[in-house]
């Protein structure tokens, strides 16, 4: 199969011609084969992926209508997962081994699905090109000498490879969307809270959330039902119910009488033929029925600065954990406690891991904590109000996922110059709105994503949306040349 | 203006975050570290007269739960992954003088 679906999956599974065991086995050689070419794992889950396999196969035998079950899958190795590593990609947990899996995996795996492997990415999640990982850079599969996106890169590489059908991401700062965009395929990011937390490394609490990587509209819902809702052991998950998104995706009638906002600040700067490939998106939204509106959010002009301000005093925070007293990276010979500490930390975290440290600490010491990570939390307030003035007018807004397609790799990249690059990402998560990125052309011969933006917990707009275009184009078929 | 960070900063800084930055390498991130400043002072332009901070972009409130005990003890299996135990005890180097 060149590019399967779920559907297709879960049919071969059903009708004989394949069973979980074998899928799984021949996922795991590709994986290697993969690995090679685009270095997109940090751990394969050899044993672990055959015992959930036969696991599958059984329940299949006996009527198991979960569409999930025995179909291979892949996490970002943010996530924690019993009896398997998770890295982060950092020096600081390799030797890591949780015990226990976090909710989304646990919830994955109650449908039978099956982890193939832990996927590289930026150290905890800390940057937008899968470059900052201990184990080396990602490889976009559309051209190797550029960059998958960050941080989520290796599991947004497995979905544009067609390794997998589906796979999970985390998403601070656009860590989802990003990596869709330049890859070729959909990342949704669902409302602040949808996903339970729970087992999922934190970067920056108040704006980390979990997301999914998949070709189709169709898939993402399939996924999203299965990882959402309340969770005991996450306080921050939503008490809402989670709706039937597949049954939800509409039928020929498209997208009429959707109001569909065109963000100005989002498209003032774009380069113009980044502008014309999102053009011609809209204009196929239009063709279904969407009714556009100008939407102005002027307050968007502060939000790089209130995102790295909020998710750095964040993560110096989060991080502080990491002392190599209980888990993670210990230097042998310290003198004393604070030696250990300090040398512990200092061995173990890579170079933007440290300046994201420091500058949180900046924000948050006294003296500075009222200019900085005050004005930032109410300029947060200010942003998230303006999108519900617009959610007022509009069911979505749309705009581009990034300023340009990937870019190319770089033995020492500016991560700084790469922050402002996050501009028309960070909103969302600032905002706490579902937001996904789909396939919509090439520039350069590299994908290229248009952004779509719901309501807080509408995502059953932005599938609608999702959905209906991807009915009248083939973007999110497309496969990069090189395969294995 | 411009965004500094200088010496006695980043060493206060180091201080606070548990960190030891190379000597040869302080110059470098001092200049990395006024970049990123720089790049957040833009905060200082917003009119934030009046405000409430936002901390949950929802508006969710922290949900609290029952105070009943619901984990089981799992220590030695937690302790699989410290660097130095010994006796269900978390080693570290010696704190108290002898």
């Amino acid at each position: 199969m060149s590019d399967p679906g779920l559907d297709a999956y879960a049919a071969q599974l059903r009708n004989g011609e394949i069973s979980a065991v074998q899928l799984a086995q021949d996922s795991l050689t590709r994986a290697r084969q993969q690995q090679d070419a685009y270095n997109l794992f940090v751990n394969l889950a050899d044993e672990q992926a055959v015992q959930q396999a036969q696991v599958a196969d059984a329940a299949i035998q006996q009527g198991d209508t979960s569409i999930l079950a025995g179909i291979p899958y892949v996490a970002k190795d943010i996530f924690c997962s019993k009896d398997l590593a998770t890295t982060c990609a950092s020096k600081m947990l390799a030797n890591f081994v949780a015990p226990y899996d976090a909710t989304a995996l646990a919830r994955i795996k109650e449908k039978g699905g099956v982890l193939i492997g832990k996927t590289n990415m930026d150290e905890f999640a800390m940057g937008s090109s899968s470059e900052q990982s201990h184990y080396g850079a990602v490889a976009n599969p559309w051209q190797l000498d550029h960059v998958a996106g960050g941080s989520s890169g290796g599991s947004a590489v497995a979905v544009a490879t067609g390794l997998v059908p589906y796979a999970l991401g985390t998403d601070t700062g656009g860590s989802v969307r990003q990596p869709a965009a330049f890859c070729g395929v959909c990342g949704l990011k669902p409302t602040y809270g949808r996903i339970s937390r729970y087992g999922m490394v934190a970067y920056a609490s108040s704006l980390d959330q979990a997301g999914v990587f998949a070709r189709r509209a169709t898939d993402l819902a399939v996924v999203l039902e299965a990882l959402c809702g309340i969770d005991a052991r996450d306080s921050t998950s939503a008490d809402r119910p989670v709706p039937n998104w597949s049954a939800q995706l509409g039928g020929d009638d498209g997208l009429k009488a959707m109001a569909l906002g065109l963000v100005v600040e989002f498209m003032e700067q774009l380069d113009d033929d980044m502008r014309a490939v999102l053009q011609q998106a809209i204009d196929v939204l239009v063709q279904r029925g969407a009714r556009i509106v100008e939407v102005q959010l002027p307050q968007l002009r502060h939000a790089i600065a209130c995102y790295y301000t909020l998710a750095l005093a964040e993560a110096s925070s989060n991080l502080a954990r990491y002392d190599g007293v209980c888990y993670g990276y210990r230097v042998e010979d310290a003198t004393d406690l604070q030696d250990m500490y300090v040398r512990s930390r200092s061995e173990g975290f890579g170079d933007e891991v440290k300046r994201r440290i420091l500058l949180g600490t900046y924000v948050l010491t006294a003296g500075y904590y009222d200019a900085y990570y005050r004005r930032a939390q109410q300029v947060r307030r200010l942003i998230r109000d303006d999108f519900m003035r617009a959610f007022s007018q509009v069911d979505l807004l749309v705009g581009p996922v990034t300023p340009r397609p990937a870019f190319v790799k770089q033995e020492k990249p500016d991560v700084i110059e790469m922050y402002k690059q996050d501009i028309y990402t960070v909103p969302a998560n600032l905002a706490g709105l579902p937001a996904m990125s789909v396939p919509i052309g090439f520039v350069d011969d590299l994908p290229v994503g248009m952004q779509l933006l719901a309501n807080h917990f509408d995502e059953a707009h932005l599938l609608r949306a999702a959905h209906a275009y991807q009915q009248m184009t083939d973007w999110h078929t497309k496969m990069p040349p090189t395969q294995h | 203006m411009t965004a500094q960070i200088d010496a006695k900063q980043l060493h206060l800084l180091e201080e606070l975050a548990r960190l030891r930055i190379a000597p040869a390498r302080a110059a470098e991130l001092q200049e990395e570290l006024g970049r990123m400043l720089a790049l957040i002072d833009d905060l200082q332009q917003a009119d934030t007269e009046g405000v409430t901070p936002l901390t949950n972009p929802c508006d969710d409130v922290q949900r609290l739960r029952a105070d009943e005990v619901t984990e089981a003890n799992q220590r030695d299996l937690f302790q699989q992954n410290a660097p130095q135990s010994e006796a269900g005890l978390y080693l570290v180097p010696q704190v108290v003088d002898n």
